[in-house]
């Protein structure tokens, strides 16, 4: 998040787009909340009527898949209605000009034909947003899972940075994360594209920097991302080592996942359940969990906490680190003779640039958040304050593209995934917690009523959902939540794997999957 | 020096003999708490909006005529305040007598809730189980609420309204109002039923604010009769990204339950479901406690740690032997700590020289 959680209580006009917080981050959903109370206006855009729509006092009931148009259309009515913020533009961002020609075409009426969205709602949002003192963006993977992720986020950037809605208490677009540390792997440089603190591997200086550090040549270059590595097991790719993960489940296109890691020469797995991942491996090693390990997690607000175990391990289980360092040390890697989770996050702080100033010590009691560049510096809960990263504020010049996969005769229906508020991902934590069942113990398909009744369908029935890629059977839930055309289910049961369906394409930047939008057609069974 | 910001001096009052400063705004209570002189209280939570129901926290002001709730009245420049006295604390004294005449029990055991000790505590402070009323139990448990986190016993309920206010005020949900009035005050749901059927979350800060125990944490209660002294340790809940503080609360090498830490920085004593409920997948039976190694019959098996960390060495010294250092790549985990993402992009880039390494926030 550009801004801190605290500043949620603020904004004079919130933006959520794609988010369901009230479920999958419903303590920041309070924030919100409290904001409405104080007379806040917040607007809503998203496929489905969420808890948080009917919280909303605009609700856009987009299209799957169609943000980019709707925020397209909001740009050309800022522009229009002279509610861009100059001084900001001037003196902040470059492309700006260039971006108010390029919104021209894209009227209201253009984006209601895309979005299904009334053209004078997208004017009413575009207007409350313009003119907004505090105005605030929110989103979630609603936005990222889709094969235009990247433009997604870029788009609302441009809002932003049109409005000057950015670098001030109450502002900021702001991504919510769903997992407790998915901000730390990335902190901690567990992704291709950049060594521990963000540091691109394509400089040749950093790759330098690290290959002093650990003592090996390392590439200055990118590597491969999850997905392509996921498509080269077998081939180029032959061994893997997943930590936690249950790629399985959680994966787009389970049974190409599936096949993948079966034709791997050597497949280890560290993790605290035996998962359906893990029963394909060659080695499945445990972990301590939560509330045995001593460690760090930052969170969607980039405050970097400390995580602390209060009871000794399940069996031999041992930390991950651990786990890791053992293996390193058994194939000659050097610099992995670690005693402590300490002795690990100190030297993460040594070589990250956003950590200089922290160090286990100083995180006791979590008030940083990072960067935080030396030791005297406060941290930064506001980002882009007085300038951005690489200067300027940058307008990106972009258009709409459908998803991967529209509907049509055969598959007539959209299909949307995600989360609900009391299952977690894959259900190996929250499943084998107990009375969670109490609440939700199975899967249902979220089908609006019409439909139920016109697609031959009964409440509390079984169907048939098939995609381009396979079939599975759900049990029905007739609900207005779904819009019509559109069904939602979540990716949390594995005896409902909605991942066998989904998969139809990815970001070409990312290769985030298009989780978000299928096309399927529903059946009685 | 705290200066009133919109006329740019300090504001003085007298508390108890001595001057002090405060800023415009805050309360009488608020004044106090910041110069450490304690006021008792029921139904106040610092977290919410001024209420002034119970009259425990009463103060004498000069030249009132009666002493006021010092949690709503605001701190005005001149103000001379009294917080203890003979009179107030009698007064102090009665209401406890009352709550414990009204109550089925007063002791309840800690593991109900967060804030469950303070009647208890108060009751012990003033001395107050002296049996001087003989009074009629108020409000009636609700027994047939099924729910397996929150239990609802009303006898002990004082009609504070905390766990009302903090359903509507901090989370915004509105699930549990107040039916009638005076003796017959009963704390219920909109259609007087399970809270399953309201607008209930199962956050648990009702549970969590309740000063008496009648709202308590049926999770962590099954830990009751567990010998040990109950432990508490400050983490993170391991679920969303919000990163909201907890405490563990432990008994021996047992996790019995968690409460939200108050003074959480992204959270201020705030929860959802999954961090305050879900948390006991730590000791569950299906644990993995050995390290398990493929066999040749095709099966896994219980493994040594040396044999299976040597076996997964191997495994991958033989794929860079054989296909290369671009054979082998690793997957970090979202979930689990820094150090454990940290090591594993060092395994891949100091073991490999590659940046072959990912997470799982691309699914
Ligand atoms: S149930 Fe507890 S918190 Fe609610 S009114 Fe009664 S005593 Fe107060
Ligand atoms: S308590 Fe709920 S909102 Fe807070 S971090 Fe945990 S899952 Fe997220
Ligand atoms: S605490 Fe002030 S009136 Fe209850």
């Amino acid at each position: 998040m550009s801004n801190p959680l605290i500043d949620m209580e603020k904004p004079d006009v919130i933006f959520c787009i794609g988010t369901n917080m009230t479920e999958c981050h419903p303590v920041a959903a309070t924030g919100l909340k409290k904001a409405i109370a104080h007379g806040s206006r917040m607007i809503v855009a998203d496929p489905r009527k969420i808890p948080l729509a009917r919280l909303a006092q605009l609700y856009l009931p987009i299209r799957v898949g169609s943000d980019v148009a709707l925020l397209l259309g909001m740009a050309h009515v800022i522009a229009r209605e002279g509610l861009v913020d100059r001084q900001f533009m001037d003196s902040r961002t470059s492309g700006g000009d260039e971006f108010i020609e390029h919104v021209k075409p894209f009227t209201p009426e253009w984006a209601a034909e895309i979005t299904g969205v009334p053209a004078k709602d997208i004017e009413t949002a575009a207007i409350w947003y313009g003119s907004a003192e505090q105005g605030a963006i929110y989103y979630t993977l609603g936005i990222t899972e889709h094969i235009c992720g990247v433009d997604n986020v870029q788009s609302l950037c441009n809002l932003a940075l049109m409005t000057g809605n950015i670098g001030r208490e109450g502002t900021g677009v702001n991504p919510m994360r769903g997992q407790n540390n998915i901000q730390g792997a990335g902190d901690c440089g567990a992704v291709p594209s950049h060594f521990p603190g963000f540091q691109s591997c394509a400089e040749p200086e950093n790759a330098r920097k690290f290959s002093e550090a650990y003592g090996t040549e390392i590439d200055a270059e990118k590597g491969i991302t999850k997905v392509t590595a996921l498509n080269q097991c077998g081939d180029q790719i032959r061994a893997l080592l997943i930590d936690g993960e249950n790629t399985v489940v959680s994966d787009p296109e389970r049974e190409h996942c599936e096949h993948a890691l079966k034709s791997l020469d050597h497949l280890v797995v560290i993790d605290i359940f035996l998962t359906e991942t893990g029963e394909l491996a060659d080695v499945v090693l445990p972990a301590t969990s939560w509330g045995e390990t001593d460690g760090v997690c930052a969170n969607t607000e980039r405050r970097v906490q400390r995580l602390r175990a209060a009871v000794p391990p399940a069996g031999q289980a041992k930390p991950d680190w651990w786990i890791v360092s053992q293996i390193a040390q058994r194939i000659g890697t050097p610099g992995f003779e670690y005693e402590s989770a300490k002795d690990i996050f100190n030297e993460l702080c040594g070589l990250s640039p956003i950590y200089a100033g922290l160090d286990w010590d100083r995180i006791d009691q979590g008030e940083y958040q990072w960067p935080v560049p030396d030791k005297d510096h406060p941290g930064t809960p506001i980002l882009h304050v007085r300038e951005f990263k690489n200067g300027r504020g940058l307008f990106k010049i972009l258009g709409y593209r459908d998803p991967a996969e529209v509907i049509d005769d055969d598959f007539p229906v959209w299909l949307t995934t995600g989360r609900r508020l009391q299952s977690y991902h894959t259900r190996t934590q929250t499943g084998r917690s107990q009375g969670i069942d109490y609440l939700l113990s199975e899967e249902l398909l979220e089908v609006h009523p019409h439909d139920v009744a016109s697609w031959g369908l009964v409440d509390g029935g079984q169907c048939h959902l098939s995609s381009r890629r396979g079939k599975i059977m759900a049990k029905i839930k007739a609900t207005d939540q779904s819009p019509r055309g559109t069904v939602f289910c979540s990716f949390s049961f594995n005896d409902t794997p909605v991942n066998i369906l989904t998969g139809s394409g990815y970001d070409p930047v990312t290769e985030t999957a298009e989780l978000k939008v299928c096309a399927v057609r529903v059946e009685p069974a | 020096m705290i200066v009133d910001a919109t006329q740019g001096r300090a504001l003085r009052m007298t508390l108890d003999g001595e001057e002090v400063r405060f800023s415009d705004g805050e309360t009488i209570y608020e004044v106090a708490t910041r110069q450490h002189t304690p006021i008792p209280t029921l139904c106040y939570d610092p977290r919410l909006e001024p209420f002034g129901g119970c009259r425990m926290c009463v103060v004498e002001v000069e030249g009132a005529r009666t002493p006021v709730a010092s949690c709503t009245t605001p701190a005005t420049a001149g103000m001379v305040v009294r917080t203890k006295n003979v009179a107030l604390e009698k007064h102090r004294k009665t209401l406890l007598e009352l709550v414990v005449s009204e109550n089925r029990e007063v002791d309840v055991d800690p593991l109900r809730g967060y804030a469950s000790q303070e009647v208890a505590t108060l009751v012990d402070e003033y001395g107050a189980r002296t049996g001087r009323f003989q009074g009629q139990r108020s409000g009636t448990s609700n027994e047939t609420d099924d729910n397996p986190f929150i239990k609802r016993d009303y006898d002990l309920c004082i009609s504070c309204y905390r766990c009302v206010r903090v359903c509507a005020e901090q989370e915004g949900d509105h699930a549990i109002a107040v039916m009638n009035r005076g003796f017959q005050t009963q704390i219920t749901t909109e259609f007087n039923g399970r809270l399953k059927d309201s607008a209930c979350t199962f956050c648990g800060q009702c549970v969590q604010t309740c000063p008496t125990g009648a709202l308590g944490d049926i999770k962590a209660m099954r830990a009751e009769p567990l010998p040990g002294e109950l432990k508490k340790t400050r983490t993170i809940c391991p679920y969303c990204g919000v990163g909201c503080s907890v405490d563990l609360l432990t008994k021996g090498e047992r996790l019995v339950g968690v409460q939200p830490a108050m003074d959480g920085p992204a959270n201020k004593g705030a929860l959802c479901i999954k961090g305050q409920f879900a948390f006991d997948f730590v000791h569950h039976e299906e644990r993995l406690k050995t390290p398990l190694v493929r066999g040749d019959d095709g099966e896994l098996h219980e493994a040594s740690w040396d044999e299976a960390l040597d076996r997964a060495a191997d495994g991958f010294r033989r794929a860079r032997e054989e296909h290369g250092r671009y054979s082998i790549y690793g997957v970090a985990s979202g979930r689990a700590p820094h150090e454990a993402a940290y090591t594993m992009q060092k395994f891949i880039r100091a073991g490999f020289g590659t940046n072959y390494i990912d997470n799982c926030s691309r699914a």
